[in-house]
């Protein structure tokens, strides 16, 4: 490494002594936009996804003039024409943040908890042996966690409850294995970043382990901590083949946490093939996909809104 | 070495951009061998070019298999068969994407679709019927039960004469078209209730094999009539679910499978649907993968589902 | 007395804790590997899938894979890396850095389905690519881009100062500080960050759903050629990605051997996740060692 760098100083500079000044001023003037235009690229590609899905979301609202009061807050989803046509996507919102909301009560505790082990109790050994255990469980593919979901948690269920097996319970413990090393990575982050002396601080005053952490370090750490479960939050909102695999994908509401139901991502993946492009359904799988895109900014404004509260 | 990166960098952007551009000229390229060489083969010959056959997944084995037989016969012709849905294999055969799609329903009754425009060419038809545990205790039930228990208004089994076993729905997803089928012709078009919804027939299959009480609808391929097996094939008013009884008309639940072309097919698209058609895939792929050969249906069925003898 | 007791039992609640995360680690991976590794075979690795029989294998997915991943690399490190360079030497605070640190955190946070209707609609319907490799690989160039332009900045921030000023004072300008100091300084950083996201492209099934499509053409794997259909290296193929072939088979399959195919997959998939993995960690240290080393 060392090497290279010596010889590409050496060699810089030998191109500095030829040619003095119109070809390093080019030289400059090409990086500067080399590197502006692909930060330009980044801009543009968030704008076009941005605007293309709310565009394609809205269609059915403006083309074929959908309520949108009935959209969000109707009950039952028929609109491929068996019956009366009807588009009420209130369940699959409900199961959308049921799912998240569970899976954030399932690895929040447990992720924050791993995260004190790592950084409070075990500090060196504990890191050692959980960082790699977190990036790989970061790597483990969604798909691979809906089929064990499918294979081991839905039979489990379906063993301890009267159901089928597919249910809201079977998606929350799924999607909550697969956030939980995003919370126990980014607390552990949050956790280490709290200065030493208020720690020393605190057992200098006689305070036991316990209540250092849960006088002095939580309540330091927490806005850092929820910045880390929305963020867990933000992507078991989002996640879709896992969840679809499990939940069972009925369109009525669950009346119970071991029943079936779905999430605005699990219609999406289940329907999209069967709708032909520019139907009243296609046009509604792009209205729940404009719902996931509306979301994934208020999960980014609500980290804003915290984290600017943690500056103060 | 400065200069081996700048290389490296404007390699890739060349790459890049070298592979974004060709992407127009790529797909011209494929459409027009598809049009020039198929048009100029004779049907009897080895027949080349290129075409994209897709949409349904129902029936994509069946036109995969079909395509690896045709392709032994004729090496030079390029037919690559995609999935994606029957919404998916409408929309792109009307696009002008796919040359030939795939649909398990009339593109008459999809809104979006230009049927006008379309050539029906029916390749096979599937029955399908409902598949109950066994545990529940019923295998012939009246047309009337039967949308009572896919309707919700009966919920336990014991109400239509069988055991008392709560009943669990299995459904398929909106738009697919074994719901449709189901829907129409054996619920006469009453909406189903909400129930667990799965979009594969082997899921469908597992669930109702593993689930005391559950009903779903299936495809009679995907029965086995070994004993040890939990899913009962239904007969429906009195009618057992049989090929020979859909081929004559009494059992009502069956669809074709469409294949469909915008136009008149013409050359490489032309021989694959009369290779569709053909003796060889009639009557061995056909039957072995659980599919009735149109040939042999003595009624037939219009958009409307109106049914009247051939 | 009280204090001690509650102390002892936060801390092993927090033991706990770990103990599970270790736990739920060893069993994913021993399901999967148990399970899936009885499937592995030269012929399952080698063979075509078959969409109705029994004993398909994963040939063409496991190429399609990798395919896929080299191209979105192809697409999304260059621009990744110039990205971050942009952030961590050419922006000045203010609104249009606010701009692109936003736009980051939104790429980044987009879920994937989300992408993949994003590359539906605007790679595959109105560039008119079809369900492609192509249209695969820029999908997922959108899903990687936010992560490559993150650890290139990252990489280049924890560069110290003095190094650079340096090169600054020697009169060198700051472009070309930056390729001949900064970038090289911060490449194992870069490396480390690529590989880790490439294990994430590689398992990544959602965004291409609707993109790369659900199937694959026959390959020829004697063409090479990329303008012909049936060469394995034609970006405008169909091409059916491992752990799309995953969710496949499970949610759509109709052959016997679904479970078997499935649990095959899924270990082949996790066992070059691990791979991914080890080689960031090793590629990493033995940078870091070599820097350190020598200097």
């Amino acid at each position: 490494m060392s090497n290279i760098n010596h010889s590409s100083t050496s060699s810089s500079t030998h191109r500095l002594i030829k040619n003095k000044n119109g070809s390093v001023k080019r030289n400059e003037l090409r990086g500067k936009v080399v590197v502006y235009s692909c930060a330009a690229l980044i801009i543009i590609a968030t704008i076009a996804i941005t605007l293309f899905l709310t565009i394609k979301g809205l269609q059915s609202f403006i083309v074929n003039g959908v309520n949108v009061g009935e959209f969000l807050t109707g009950l039952t989803w028929s609109p491929s024409g068996e019956g009366d046509v009807s588009y009420g996507a209130f369940p699959f919102i409900f199961g959308s943040f049921s799912v998240t909301f569970l899976a954030a009560l399932f690895a929040a505790p447990l992720g924050i908890g791993s995260a004190i082990f790592m950084t409070e109790i075990a500090k060196t050994w504990g890191q050692k042996v959980l960082q790699p255990v977190i990036e790989i469980l970061v790597g483990i593919p969604s798909v691979v966690y809906g089929l064990i979901g499918l294979t081991v948690i839905v039979p489990l269920i379906r063993e301890h409850s009267s159901g089928i097996g597919f249910s809201l319970l079977a998606g929350m413990i799924v999607v909550g294995v697969m956030i939980l090393p995003t919370v126990t990575s980014i607390s552990a982050d949050a956790l280490k970043s709290i200065p030493q002396d208020i720690k020393d601080a605190s057992y200098g005053l006689g305070a036991t382990r316990w209540q250092t952490i849960y006088k002095v370090i939580l309540p330091a750490a927490m806005p850092s901590l929820a910045t880390a479960v929305v963020l867990g939050m933000a992507r078991a909102f989002g996640e879709a083949l896992a969840v679809q695999m499990v939940i069972g994908n009925s369109k009525a509401l669950p009346e119970s946490i071991t029943d079936q139901a779905a999430t605005l991502t699990s219609i999406i993946t289940l329907s999209m093939g069967h709708t032909t492009y520019g139907s009243l359904h296609n046009n509604l799988l792009w209205s729940l996909g404009l719902i996931l895109l509306v979301m994934s900014y208020v999960f980014i404004i609500i980290i804003r809104f915290i984290s600017s509260r943690r500056k103060v | 070495m400065k200069k081996f990166k700048s290389l490296a960098i404007m390699f890739t952007f060349v790459l890049v951009m070298g592979v974004l551009a060709a992407c127009g000229g790529g797909n011209e390229n494929s459409s027009n061998s598809s049009n020039g060489n198929g048009g100029e083969e004779g049907s009897s010959e080895a027949v080349s070019g290129s075409i994209i056959v897709g949409g349904s997944s129902a029936l994509q084995p069946l036109a995969a298999a079909a395509v690896e037989q045709f392709q032994q016969n004729n090496p030079d012709a390029q037919i690559d068969v995609q999935g994606g849905g029957s919404g998916t294999g409408l929309s792109e055969v009307a696009a002008g994407n796919f040359d030939i799609g795939n649909a398990d329903y009339f593109a008459e009754s999809k809104e979006g679709i230009e049927a006008s425009e379309l050539v029906d060419h029916k390749v096979a038809v599937v029955g399908m019927t409902a598949a109950v545990n066994a545990e529940a205790g019923v295998t012939d039930i009246s047309k009337e039960d039967l949308i009572k228990v896919f309707t919700g208004e009966v919920t336990n089994w014991k109400d239509v004469g069988g055991e008392d076993m709560e009943i669990q729905l299995v459904n398929r997803p909106d738009g697919s078209g074994t719901r449709a089928t189901f829907n129409e012709f054996g619920l006469d078009g009453a909406t189903p209730a909400e129930g667990i919804t799965e979009d594969s027939s082997n899921t469908v299959k597992k669930i109702v094999n593993d689930t005391p009480g559950a009903v779903g609808y299936l495809a009679f391929s995907y029965f086995d009539d070994s004993s040890d097996s939990n899913v009962k094939k239904m007969a429906i008013d009195g009618v057992e679910a049989t090929d020979e009884n859909v081929t004559t008309g009494d059992f009502p639940i069956w669809a074709y499978e469409h294949m469909y072309t915008k136009g008149e097919p013409e050359g490489l698209e032309k021989a694959f649907l009369d290779y569709m058609m053909s003796d060889e895939v009639q009557t061995s792929l056909v039957p072995d993968q659980g599919y009735i050969p149109a040939s042999k249906m003595k009624v037939e069925r219009d958009a409307e589902g109106n049914q009247s003898d051939l | 007395m009280n204090r001690r007791i509650s102390n002892n039992i936060a801390t092993s609640v927090f033991i706990l804790c770990a103990v599970v995360m270790i736990a739920t680690l060893v069993y994913l991976l021993g399901y999967i590997l148990t399970n899936g590794f009885a499937e592995i075979d030269w012929s399952f690795l080698s063979s075509n899938s078959s969409s109705f029989q029994e004993g398909g294998g994963i040939k063409n997915q496991l190429w399609n894979s990798f395919y896929i991943l080299m191209m979105t690399m192809l697409f999304s490190v260059p621009l990744g890396v110039l990205g971050g360079i942009y952030l961590a030497e050419y922006s000045k605070p203010g609104k249009i850095t606010n701009v692109i640190r936003t736009s980051v955190e939104v790429l980044s946070s987009l879920p994937s389905i989300v992408v993949g209707m994003f590359g539906l609609l605007v790679f595959v319907q109105y560039m008119g690519l079809g369900y492609s490799i192509i249209a695969g690989a820029l999908a997922l160039t959108v899903f990687n881009l936010p992560v490559i332009v993150r650890v290139t900045e990252d990489s280049i921030r924890s560069i110290p100062l003095k190094q650079k000023n340096a090169s600054l004072a020697l009169g060198i300008t700051h472009w070309h500080t930056v390729k001949t100091v900064l970038v090289p300084a911060a490449f194992p950083g870069i490396l480390t960050g690529v590989i880790l996201s490439a294990g994430r492209v590689f398992g990544e099934a959602a965004a291409l759903l609707f993109t790369a499509g659900l199937s694959t053409p026959n390959l020829n794997f004697t063409n090479w050629n990329p303008f012909e259909s049936t060469s394995p290296l034609n970006p405008f193929r169909s091409a059916e990605t491992l752990s799309v072939h995953i969710w496949k088979v499970n949610s759509q399959g109709i052959m016997p051997d679904v479970l078997e195919i499935a649990n095959g997959s899924a270990a082949v998939l996790i066992i070059f996740v691990l791979i991914f993995n080890l080689s960031a960690r090793i590629i990493g240290g033995f940078i870091f060692a070599k820097i350190s080393g020598k200097k």
